[in-house]
């Protein structure tokens, strides 16, 4: 499926003049790549708020020191998604 | 049912790239609204500063000649005013605080702003500062201090009317990034005299054969190398990146009202919708603006410590 599908684009990428299939083929790439990065950091986030709730449910005390660290795991991994995003803005800025 | 707004949100989405024909026949019927070029025109930086009043216009041409560097342009920009004005807010807030703190009698608490400012300042050196970097953390609580209220002052700034971030310019964070790799890599030289500083980059296990070693140290050597050198690069992207993708998400949604511009009835609801869900937006971004400058801080202090205990 995958395969027919690339030949698809690639026929597509064939019939159109090369500057506007460049164009468009860049925003397709861009537009994956924007899609796999948050499909990462949504798992990646979830899975710390899993196991926070799941410390809090275990130890109701250690709430606030649980919280704190989650929300910094949580920016940190929210930052490397945002370096897939930059490099996203990047394809369509450079055409 | 025509699909108007369809075509011409795609014609837009397309940018300044060529147009396909039927995007043209449409694109030529009415006039568009460039999303694009209305984002990019209030998140870059500029030489003028559009006030409430009119636009000011900077002066530009301060030429400085480095010699072999080449010539550069040091006349203000929008986001060099923005960061004038920031750090212009820190002076103003934290002047008078560390006057009132002299002034005041031991052992008496203070009140007030004085107070809360007190508490975050005492929060950052011991919970961030102390705890990082262990012994002699006294000496980097300033700066670690500076760099999270200046860079919260630039993110915030960036939240008001007539504002900008000038953290949302990667020059600006690549600044700091290099500003903090400079103090962790003098810290550390500091600390452990050079031929301990060297160790941490030809870095080999010490209880093994000389073939075993000389391996590992050209394996590890350039591993070792890069870290050194992703460590700010990290820094400046993460900052610059939040900041631009928040305030480009506030500005779409909000240039989304006008894409519908000539579908009357379709844009009162998405005017509705879009407003609504840009000041969530917003409310969200002054959370980033104050965790993003915590994160910088705290990671800058972090490195700190841990080259300064790389043994």
């Amino acid at each position: 499926m995958l395969h027919s599908l690339f030949t698809m684009v690639q026929e597509a990428a064939g019939a159109m003049d090369p500057a506007t299939a460049k164009n468009n083929l860049s925003l397709l790439g861009a537009g994956i790549g924007i899609g796999l990065t948050i499909i990462g950091a949504g798992i990646g986030i979830g899975r710390i708020g899993g196991a926070a709730a799941e410390g809090i449910a275990r130890q109701p005390e250690a709430a606030a020191t649980i919280q704190t660290a989650s929300v910094i795991f949580a920016a940190l991994i929210e930052g490397a998604a945002l370096f897939a995003l930059v490099i996203a803005l990047l394809y369509k800025l450079l055409a | 049912m025509t699909s108007l707004p369809g075509s011409t949100l795609l014609a837009m989405l397309q940018g300044h790239g060529p147009q396909a024909p039927a995007a043209a026949e449409h694109a030529g019927a009415q006039e568009g609204f460039d999303l694009g070029g209305m984002v990019m025109h209030h998140l870059v930086d500029a030489h003028e500063l559009e006030l409430p009043w009119g636009t000011v216009h900077l002066p530009t041409g301060w030429y400085v000649n480095l010699g072999p560097l080449g010539t550069v342009d040091l006349a203000p920009t929008k986001h060099v005013v923005l960061m004038v004005i920031a750090a212009a807010l820190c002076l103003l807030l934290f002047l008078p605080l560390a006057a009132a703190a002299r002034g005041r009698e031991e052992g008496k608490a203070p009140g007030g702003l004085a107070g809360a400012m007190e508490a975050m300042v005492l929060y950052f050196r011991d919970e961030v500062v102390r705890r990082n970097i262990g012994h002699g953390a006294d000496r980097y609580a300033p700066y670690i201090l500076t760099l999270f209220f200046f860079i919260l002052f630039m993110n915030l700034l960036g939240l008001v009317p007539w504002g900008g971030s000038a953290t949302g310019n990667i020059s600006v964070t690549a600044a700091l990034a290099i500003l903090s790799f400079i103090l962790i890599e003098v810290s550390g030289m500091m600390e452990l005299g050079v031929k301990g500083y060297l160790g941490t980059i030809f870095y080999a296990p010490p209880g093994m054969p000389p073939v075993g070693r000389a391996i590992m140290l050209v394996i590890l050597t350039p591993v070792e190398f890069l870290g050194k050198l992703t460590k700010p690069f990290a820094l400046a992207i993460r900052l610059f990146a939040n900041m631009t993708a928040g305030h480009t998400l506030i500005l779409s949604l909000g240039g989304l009202i006008f894409v519908f511009m000539n579908v009357a009835v379709v844009m009162g609801g998405v005017a509705i919708a879009s407003t609504l869900m840009a000041t969530a937006v917003m409310i969200l971004e002054v959370f980033v603006a104050f965790l993003q400058a915590y994160i910088f801080a705290m990671l800058t202090s972090v490195f700190v410590g841990l080259i300064r205990h790389a043994h």
